[in-house]
């Protein structure tokens, strides 16, 4: 098993919270696992990507130079990687805020409309994870339990009441991919 | 052992507390601002002192002051800022204070880009500063080593009273991968050359002011004859050297990506083996000699137009040609063009 994923978005949407989490997850579960950042030097506003590769064996380059799947947040960051996911690999869309697939007809394209649903489960802030629940029923690398526990030991007690949102929003991703 | 989720900033940052350090002097610049992000939550849970000092010739310079105390001390930057520093990095040298100096290197010359590169090598290496000294280089290429590397280095500086130089990359420093942490450590070595308010004992006096030429040149010949002692430190790993017919040096993140050339090579039937130095500075001169018997060409990776691969020179005399593979200012050398770079030599 190996799993070469970028999270692209903007700043603010929690790109980097879907990738720490991942690999937190993977960790949980004894896979190999790398999570290298980029973003620009703006503190906010700008592009922000990540990626993570999960994998039973020895993780060699850290680089992810065969992308399987894309989580494009926004319009920019799927016409900015949309050609670096290999054939057969998989592109997920934020389809609240990407109105058009990728035109490419080698990749299988998948939809998720995370903000939308997060507005509808009372914050939109858990778009990410909303994605991320997604990102799971596509790919199978991680178990939903793994996530929360993940996000239970990164968090501080005292934010332990939004793990029940976010337990939903990962279910509702998985549910409504399409 | 329990694993834990890392950045290689935070791995470099926790592996000096763990290893006793308790001071931290630095100045802001990316891409290492987690280094004294993760000092300034963690230092006063230890009683230790983290400070921002209005500048890196600053924090150089208290960094001499608290490892003069014989306390346990840390600096970290990059490029530029490690410029900045190296006028301290000659003082420290010369009056013998041990040290770590953390230089994570982004692209350069200049203010450069701030994603991560290798264009430092000489700065750490070769000097840097002005004078005669050598620093030990560590270069760590993974998260783990990132930790364990620094851990050591605070034994390797007391050791010597030299400081010592870990030398990463932007891409080291900002990723993340699962680690087991050192243990703390317990036990430290006598500083009885210390300034350390003991009455009890002759005056101690650090300096690297020598203005009798004579005097100075018997403090060079010291540290000279120091610095073959410390050739004895010199580290390196390899990967399927033994039956190589070429070879790939490479250090850090470089190392990493040469790793996976190696694989993809084999399995295309080029026997490429990977040496990759741990310490630059010394640097595995006779490991690398030792293999040119069997090889008929050296390759040296490196995000830079070409440092390292002087050393490998050295190595090798003219015995064999060496080719320089790499991307520059933050660009990151990809595995299928380096293995293209490398089937065309192989294939001639």
């Amino acid at each position: 098993m190996r799993q070469e994923i970028i999270f692209a978005g903007f700043g603010g949407q929690g790109i980097m919270l879907m990738g720490k989490v991942l690999a937190y997850a993977a960790m949980l579960e004894n896979k190999k696992v790398i999570f290298l950042p980029s973003y620009g030097s703006e503190m906010r506003g700008g592009t922000a990507n990540c990626t993570v590769i999960i994998s039973d064996d020895e993780i060699e380059s850290p680089i992810a130079e065969n992308p399987n799947l894309l989580v494009a947040m926004n319009r920019p960051s799927l016409q900015k990687f949309e050609m670096n996911v290999i054939t057969g690999g998989c592109i997920l869309i934020n389809s609240s805020m990407i109105d058009q697939h990728t035109s490419r007809d080698d990749v299988i394209k998948k939809k998720i409309p995370a903000n939308t649903l997060a507005a509808e489960l009372g914050n939109e802030k858990v778009a990410n994870m909303i994605a991320l629940g997604s990102v799971l029923e596509l790919t199978g690398c991680v178990s939903k339990d793994s996530i929360i526990l993940a996000l239970k030991k990164s968090l501080a007690p005292r934010h332990h009441d939004i793990l029940p949102l976010n337990k939903a929003a990962l279910e509702i991703g998985s549910e409504r991919v399409e | 052992m329990e694993q834990v989720l890392l950045k290689g900033s935070e791995a470099i940052a926790e592996g000096a507390v763990l290893a006793g350090c308790r001071f931290f002097f630095g100045y802001p610049i990316t891409p290492q601002n987690e280094i004294p992000e993760y000092f300034a939550r963690r230092l006063p849970q230890v009683n230790g002192t983290f400070l921002q000092a209005e500048s890196e010739i600053a924090a150089i310079n208290m960094v001499y002051g608290a490892g003069g105390t014989g306390a346990r001390v840390m600096t970290s930057s990059s490029s530029p800022g490690m410029s900045l520093k190296q006028e301290g990095i000659s003082y420290l040298s010369c009056a013998e204070v041990p040290c770590v100096i953390v230089s994570i290197m982004r692209g350069g010359p200049g203010l450069g880009a701030i994603q991560g590169a290798q264009p430092d090598y000489f700065q750490a290496v070769k000097g840097g500063g002005h004078g005669d000294y050598k620093n030990i280089v560590l270069a760590p290429s993974t998260v783990q080593e990132a930790a364990d590397l620094t851990y050591q280095a605070f034994d390797l500086a007391d050791k010597y009273r030299n400081p010592v130089i870990i030398l990463g990359d932007g891409i080291l420093a900002q990723m993340m991968e699962p680690i087991v942490l050192p243990n703390e450590k317990q036990d430290f070595p006598e500083k009885n050359w210390a300034l350390n308010l003991d009455k009890n004992r002759p005056r101690n006096v650090i300096s690297s002011s020598y203005p009798i030429v004579e005097e100075l040149e018997k403090v060079i010949i010291r540290l000279n004859q120091k610095a073959e002692i410390m050739k004895g430190e010199v580290r390196w790993d390899t990967l399927q050297v033994e039956d190589a017919d070429y070879i790939i040096v490479a250090y850090g993140t470089s190392a990493r990506i040469a790793k996976a050339v190696v694989r993809q090579a084999r399995e295309i039937g080029i026997k490429l083996g990977l040496l990759r130095p741990i310490t630059l500075w010394p640097f595995p001169y006779d490991a690398i000699y030792s293999l040119v018997p069997q090889v008929k060409a050296f390759f040296a990776l490196e995000m830079s137009t070409g440092q390292m691969i002087e050393d490998v020179k050295i190595a090798i005399g003219r015995e064999r040609p060496v080719y320089h593979i790499g991307r520059y200012g933050g660009v990151i050398p990809r595995v299928n063009e380096t293995l293209e770079k490398i089937t065309a030599v192989a294939k001639g």
